[in-house]
């Protein structure tokens, strides 16, 4: 049993930190957001300069081998500083699947490319009618030649806009919620066929609807009639570097508003000198270290068999909501009315912490899915 | 970052939990499954069981019979106990008066005592609490004053856990009424229970339980050798408890065991001929409770590893409040939920048919029997120990500077 991290870890920890407090400021982050395509592609130069974007990537790939440790430490320094680059959906999402799905021939193409910051990845999961199951598919893709044609309308698409690939999964198979039947498919963001529409999201973040009309897949990832555990094995990920990413957002908030506390004034006095809003701060704290201890349990629980991956990682995601929402609706409210201004900060990390809470299923979604388990036998 | 025990932690776990099995009375467990308070007699007789074995006090120094253990194995060691169920040591010998003495007592006291503390030869109780002094404890007014080789000690005590069982207690009194700090005109004394002058009345609580008593002083005579540390810094001795042990207040064991036991309920329980368990909203409170608990854990085991890293000192720090906090709402939330389980059952007070050695025919189911008690008795997590609003106030001033 060990938490602590290797001098490596730390010197990744500490390097990305410092990048993000020249280049990540409050007002610097609105200017990204401000400008097409909605983030800095400077910063994105510089996250794979740093080395990020290539992390978690075999080294025999064209990545640098790091493991889930590495991919929290990364999460969560970028949720410190709300940063709004693609990092979640190119390297952990269309990232893992890459990692996870791809042949030797796919990932020594693919890799180098993201290491470098040249390509951008999107998984199009989620339909109009699916909420939060990773099966319930009805975009289909059917066998043309020595390839595939896929065809459906994928939904709330993270930065599927810019994305130069895309991973879609489609049904090859099956009813609309069979688990079996399911494919996972890579796609040019520009292939014939593909319409796509941006859009800005509540939390800053890009989105995209697309639709598929007879677009052309350059490869399958895994399995192509069997590729949901190969989903859930990344979705997995993806929900514990969210966790990660979580915690810097909050650890973040909770230090904007005790600075809030001890600065405001009112009756004569620091508002941070009522009790009230005290124990109301003791209170985030122990939400926070809740929270904590969640994302480094998802990390340390990403490799273990699936059922017990996939029901902590429900737990994580269930504490996370819970933490989430105390810390955002506290910070807010101990703000006052400055809280709920777009000019300052704290109202930005609610915002992302409210849309983490609803990324791949809120906390009641995950409470649901483990109450399913719970052993009835008297 | 590794969650994984290690093969010799695994190893030790194995050892502990066959221990146990092969050891504990199996009359002591079955009444801490039915979340009944095991006997004085049980109690004592496991501790003696657990002393034989070398177990008795795995927090000492080794030259005073501790083990030697690391804090892992002392985690593991616990939760052990904590999941059987078994009895816990007796906090107040073993986590309490025993370091003190081992602190600050002479080596006559360290002599006499710290055996018979180990052992249950002497049982303890705290003498801090008063009527006038609860969260402000320095507030005490119970006196002490010097008379020859005595100390003539006046006053009243509260919230004395298990007088009625006890031999000695350790009581704060005030010395010097005129120290300018309230801190320092306070000492620490160890009084025998059978001295003249002592009076203890018990306090029944809501669940009907007899665990807390008022203990009276009027005029008792106490040897100076019964000092501990200097007179007037008796405060120095109260603050060592603070932070000792820190993650024991988690109670994680305990909370596992109960939820182990709330599902065990939930099964038994019926509505419309099926079992509670089988309801989604019972099985999303039990799950909500289980993320409550996981997290809770993963605290703990931070707490431990960085304490290790740390050369285990035993500053005080915000995780000694947030696992105090967590642990006692997560109990208190458990036994909520088994009170709404028991049902009808849970309101029949069964009263002397509890009692022990009745033979009072079965009343109830066993199940249900003990939901409510345990329910109105574990309202104590939140309120002894530092109640959780002064948790959260030492969070706010001494961790967050506010």
């Amino acid at each position: 049993m060990d938490f602590d991290l290797t001098e490596e870890q730390r010197l990744l920890q500490s390097n990305l930190r410092r990048l993000l407090a020249d280049h990540y400021g409050f007002n610097r982050r609105a200017n990204y957001q401000a400008e097409a395509p909605g983030w800095s592609r400077a910063m994105w130069g510089r996250y794979a300069e740093l080395g990020l974007l290539g992390l978690p990537f075999a080294e025999a790939d064209g990545g640098f081998g790091g493991g889930p440790v590495e991919t929290m430490l990364v999460a969560e320094a970028l949720g410190e500083v709300l940063a709004l680059e693609p990092w979640l959906s190119t390297v952990v999402l269309g990232g893992g699947l890459l990692r996870h799905g791809g042949d030797a021939a796919l990932r020594q193409r693919m890799v180098p490319a993201i290491a470098a910051g040249e390509a951008l990845l999107a998984f199009a999961q989620a339909e109009p009618q699916s909420r939060y199951s990773l099966s319930d598919i009805t975009t289909t893709a059917r066998r043309d030649g020595d390839g595939w044609v896929l065809e459906g309308r994928k939904s709330v698409v993270l930065h599927g806009d810019t994305a130069d690939w895309l991973l879609v999964t489609a049904r090859c198979a099956g009813a609309r919620h069979d688990r079996g039947g399911i494919g996972v498919f890579l796609l040019r963001g520009d292939a014939p066929g593909v319409l796509r529409q941006g859009y800005s999201m509540v939390d800053g973040q890009r989105g995209a609807e697309i639709t598929l009309s007879a677009a052309r897949a350059e490869a399958v990832l895994g399995e192509a009639e069997d590729g949901l555990a190969l989903v859930e094995r990344v979705v997995d990920e993806a929900m514990a570097a969210l966790a990660a990413e979580a915690v810097g957002t909050m650890s973040a908030l909770h230090a904007m508003t005790l600075d809030y506390l001890k600065t405001r004034k009112q009756f004569g006095a620091p508002i941070g000198s009522f009790q009230v809003l005290q124990h109301r701060a003791s209170d985030m704290m122990v939400a926070l270290e809740q929270a904590r201890s969640m994302a480094m349990y998802a990390t340390m629980m990403l490799d273990e068999p699936a059922a017990a991956r996939r029901a902590a990682l429900s737990a994580v995601k269930v504490q996370i909501g819970r933490s989430a929402r105390l810390i955002g609706q506290q910070a807010v409210q101990m703000h006052g009315g400055i809280g709920i201004a777009t000019e300052y900060a704290a109202g930005h990390a609610f915002k992302r912490l409210a849309a983490i809470d609803t990324t791949f299923g809120d906390a009641d979604h995950h409470l649901r899915a483990l109450a399913a388990e719970v052993s009835t036998a008297a | 970052m590794d969650l994984r025990f290690t093969a010799e932690e695994r190893a030790f776990r194995a050892e502990v939990r066959d221990f146990i099995e092969a050891n504990l009375p199996p009359e002591t467990r079955q009444r801490m499954i039915e979340g009944r308070v095991p006997t004085k007699a049980q109690t004592v007789a496991w501790q003696r069981i657990l002393n034989a074995r070398g177990w008795a006090v795995p927090d000492w120094p080794e030259e005073h019979g501790g083990t030697g253990w690391t804090a892992v194995q002392r985690y593991i060691f616990r939760e052990e106990l904590q999941q059987t169920p078994a009895p816990q040591p007796l906090g107040f010998n073993t986590n309490m008066i025993g370091p003190i003495i081992i602190a600050y007592g002479t080596e006559a006291q360290k002599q006499h005592f710290l055996p018979r503390i180990r052992n249950i030869d002497d049982w303890w109780c705290q003498g801090f609490s008063e009527p006038g002094a609860g969260s402000d404890l320095a507030s005490l007014k119970t006196r002490a004053v010097r008379d020859g080789d005595h100390y003539v000690v006046d006053g009243q005590k509260t919230w004395t856990t298990y007088a009625q069982h006890a031999d000695w207690i350790f009581c704060l009194v005030r010395t010097n009424p005129q120290a300018v700090k309230r801190q320092e005109g306070i000492s620490f004394l160890l009084i025998d229970m059978r001295s003249p002058g002592i009076t203890v009345r018990p306090i029944i609580t809501i669940d009907g339980g007899h665990e807390v008593n008022e203990v009276f002083f009027d005029n008792v005579r106490v040897p100076v050798s019964n000092l501990v540390g200097e007179e007037n810094r008796g405060w120095d001795c109260a603050k060592l408890l603070l932070g000792h042990e820190r993650t024991g207040a988690a109670r994680v064991g305990v909370s596992k065991e109960r939820l182990r036991r709330l599902k065990f309920m939930a099964g038994e329980a019926t509505e419309n001929g099926r079992p509670l368990i089988e309801q989604q909203r019972i099985r999303e409170k039990i799950v909500g409770i289980e993320v409550e608990l996981k997290a809770l854990e993963m605290t703990v085991l931070r707490v431990l590893a960085g304490g290790r890293r740390a050369g285990e000192s035993r500053q005080a720090d915000p995780a000694s409040s947030i696992l105090k906090l967590r642990g006692s709402e997560i109990a208190q939330s458990i036994t909520e939920l088994m009170m709404e389980v028991a049902g009808p059952y849970g309101l029949a007070a069964p009263g002397d048919a509890d009692a022990e050695g009745s033979n009072a025919p079965e009343l109830m189911p066993d199940w249900a029997r003990s939901a409510a008690p345990l329910y109105f008795n574990w309202r104590k997590l939140s309120i002894f120990g530092g109640t959780n609003e002064i948790q959260r106030q030492i969070m706010a001033k001494a961790f967050m500077g506010l």
